[in-house]
């Protein structure tokens, strides 16, 4: 009773990664509270699936099986999650802050009365004293987000209703082995008759899933473009550089929204967060919804024609002038010194 | 074969662009300096409905938005796109509502508003982007939904076939009405205003917009009644009071930072060539590339 639960989240038999990370918060966040750490894994043929799970430290794994489980659906797996929520009262549930995971957290949150926080950065443990009524509360889950657009940072807390939900996207908590011999305890949830036929009212006709071309969570270095570079064919001179330099390319919300890049490339607080060894910022002037996303890289470029632009305030260095010209002489420099 | 159909909507501050001002030195938000917008993702959940409408004549579009008496204004802009009408949600008694106290509130009115076969909404607002409200009112509706619509492919025989876009790709899902879907930015953007309809809605106004301009609301009302836009207060929804609100509200804001980014020491270069040689070659020595 009172553990910390992480939905994991499955492309098929293949788990998401941001559940993997999720799952090693959650490992913190029990072991400060003196919890158990719990996943639920729920889809279809998923025999032996608690052994990828077990060496991240979790304690028990709940499974739900069944062919009519998978591809995921809304119903179905809030009915199981809340059922489960119903009789083991979590302390605090985790979901990723994907398209399946903020389509059933809110589901879950309403059906049980509880908090919701989305798209959370940071998640810690901390106490509380009601201004008004000085009631205390101890060890909350603090679910920090950036809001108003990433203008502010926000500490969020559900004092009164459990589970305390949260969401996080990928790439924001780091994923880590807790321990490869970990051994967990595997518990089987019986759906036959807890699911009602009109669970089953939307039926997934079609499916098309790619592997992500773009690997920008991974990439060393990342090449990124704002709305400064001015059209896609112009985000060539970032793929050009991103070859010889062996980057990934990434961009702002303002080019993606413009069509200059794929929205798979957006990094910032609605994108990607990333922390690469350098992050080559091209015409990007900065808005703390890109910063956010960014601004732990070790080293930062800024190649900008505005001397006031806020990107500089990040940067190790900053280039003054056209990136039309600057690019192709890093290009060009690149080459003649690694010579 | 018309449909009825609800477009739910939000007025929000346009958080895409703030500037330095945007925030006092008390850490609140400056509201004053950031224009409040028609949240861009329900404009593209308005462009379903005014679809579905152009394809099933007799079709109805109808708002339902909660927030301060000016969000009226996305009421008229939806009516001149092509909506029928709406309603606004307003009382100091829904005020500090987080997600879930305000899909309790919205759930009461689309109640009132039932039967209906669609409701519409944008994926998320941008001011707190956090896409919970659509799946919250389904589910206290008690009706399916379908998120991260792209398209609404087809309708047949009360069936709707949607293509929902995933961050690696797309499904095909359909379901029966009614049901609640939430349109995705990459959606069809939503048309223009029509200068007809501009013209027809040009004066339409909820009561407290007429009273607040002194006009002789009863008399337009009765020769037009399509001006109308219908305001609800807490009393017209009947809502158990300890749900409304901040009181209906589990989550609560313990602080709040401003975001500052500490500057760096920067190093300064243009883009003459002995400058771009001396930063790779920094780079280059450093191991950072190569």
């Amino acid at each position: 009773m009172n553990n910390i639960f992480v939905y994991i989240e499955l492309e098929g038999t293949e788990i998401a990664d941001v559940s993997l990370e999720l799952l090693t918060k959650g490992k913190q966040l029990a072991t400060q509270l003196n919890k158990k750490l719990e996943a639920i894994c729920i889809g279809s043929n998923l025999a032996g699936i608690e052994k990828q799970l077990y060496p991240y430290g979790v304690d028990v794994v709940h499974v739900a099986d069944d062919k009519r489980l998978s591809p995921y659906t809304t119903l179905p797996h809030n009915r199981i999650v809340c059922d489960l929520f119903e009789r083991e009262k979590p302390e605090i549930a985790l979901f990723g802050a994907t398209s399946m995971g903020r389509d059933l957290a809110p589901r879950v949150c309403s059906t049980t009365g509880s908090g919701l926080t989305a798209d959370c950065t940071s998640l810690e443990i901390g106490d509380h004293v009601d201004p008004k009524t000085k009631t205390e509360y101890k060890n909350l889950l603090y679910q920090i987000r950036p809001a108003f657009g990433g203008n502010i940072i926000a500490t969020i807390i559900n004092p009164e209703t459990r589970p305390q939900i949260a969401t996080v996207r990928e790439g924001v908590m780091k994923k880590e082995i807790f321990d490869a011999a970990y051994k967990g305890e595997l518990k089987k949830i019986e759906v036959a008759n807890l699911l009602q036929k009109e669970d089953f009212v939307i039926q997934v006709i079609e499916r098309q899933i790619e592997k992500s071309k773009v690997n920008l969570k991974g990439a060393p270095i990342i090449v990124s473009g704002g709305y400064g570079v001015g059209s896609k064919e112009n985000f060539q001179l970032l793929y050009d550089l991103a070859r010889v330099l062996g980057a990934e390319v990434g961009a702002s919300r303002a080019a993606v929204d413009a069509g200059y890049a794929e929205h798979e490339r957006q990094v910032g607080q609605t994108g990607i967060t990333v922390r690469p060894k350098l992050y080559i910022a091209c015409g990007i002037s900065g808005a703390v919804q890109h910063t956010a996303g960014m601004a732990e890289s070790a080293m930062v470029i800024a190649i900008n024609n505005d001397e006031n632009a806020p990107i500089n305030a990040v940067a190790d260095y900053t280039i003054h002038g056209d990136l039309n010209e600057i690019i192709p002489k890093m290009i060009k420099y690149y080459k003649s010194n690694t010579k | 074969m018309g449909l009825k159909i609800l477009v739910l909507a939000k007025q929000v501050p346009d958080t895409r662009n703030v500037g330095q001002d945007a925030m006092k030195s008390d850490g609140t938000v400056n509201r004053a300096v950031l224009p409040a917008i028609f949240n861009p993702e329900d404009l593209n959940a308005l462009e379903q409905a005014l679809q579905i409408k152009d394809t099933f004549p007799g079709t109805t579009v109808k708002i339902v938005t909660m927030g301060p008496p000016r969000a009226a204004e996305i009421i008229r802009e939806s009516m001149y796109r092509g909506a029928d009408g709406g309603y606004l949600l307003t009382d100091r008694a829904f005020a500090g509502a987080d997600t879930l106290a305000t899909s309790y509130t919205i759930s009461l009115a689309v109640k009132k508003l039932a039967p209906f076969d669609l409701i519409l909404s944008g994926r998320q607002a941008i001011d707190g982007d956090t896409a919970q409200v659509g799946p919250q009112v389904a589910d206290k509706v008690g009706i399916p939904q379908i998120t991260y619509a792209e398209e609404i492919v087809s309708i047949k025989n009360k069936e709707v076939t949607v293509k929902r876009r995933l961050e690696k790709g797309y499904e095909i899902v359909k379901a029966q009405m009614p049901l609640l879907i939430t349109v995705h930015g990459s959606a069809a953007e939503c048309r223009s205003r029509n200068s007809k309809l501009t013209m027809k809605y040009k004066h339409a106004r909820t009561i407290s917009e007429l009273q607040a301009a002194a006009m002789d609301y009863e008399d337009i009302l009765k020769s037009r009644p399509y001006l109308h836009i219908k305001e609800w207060t807490a009393g017209d929804l009947n809502p158990e009071n300890s749900l409304l609100g901040l009181s209906g509200s589990p989550t609560k804001v313990k602080n709040i930072q401003n975001v500052v980014f500490k500057a760096k020491e920067t190093v300064s270069l243009t883009a003459e060539d002995k400058d771009i040689d001396f930063l790779m070659r920094e780079l280059i020595s450093n191991h950072i590339v190569g």
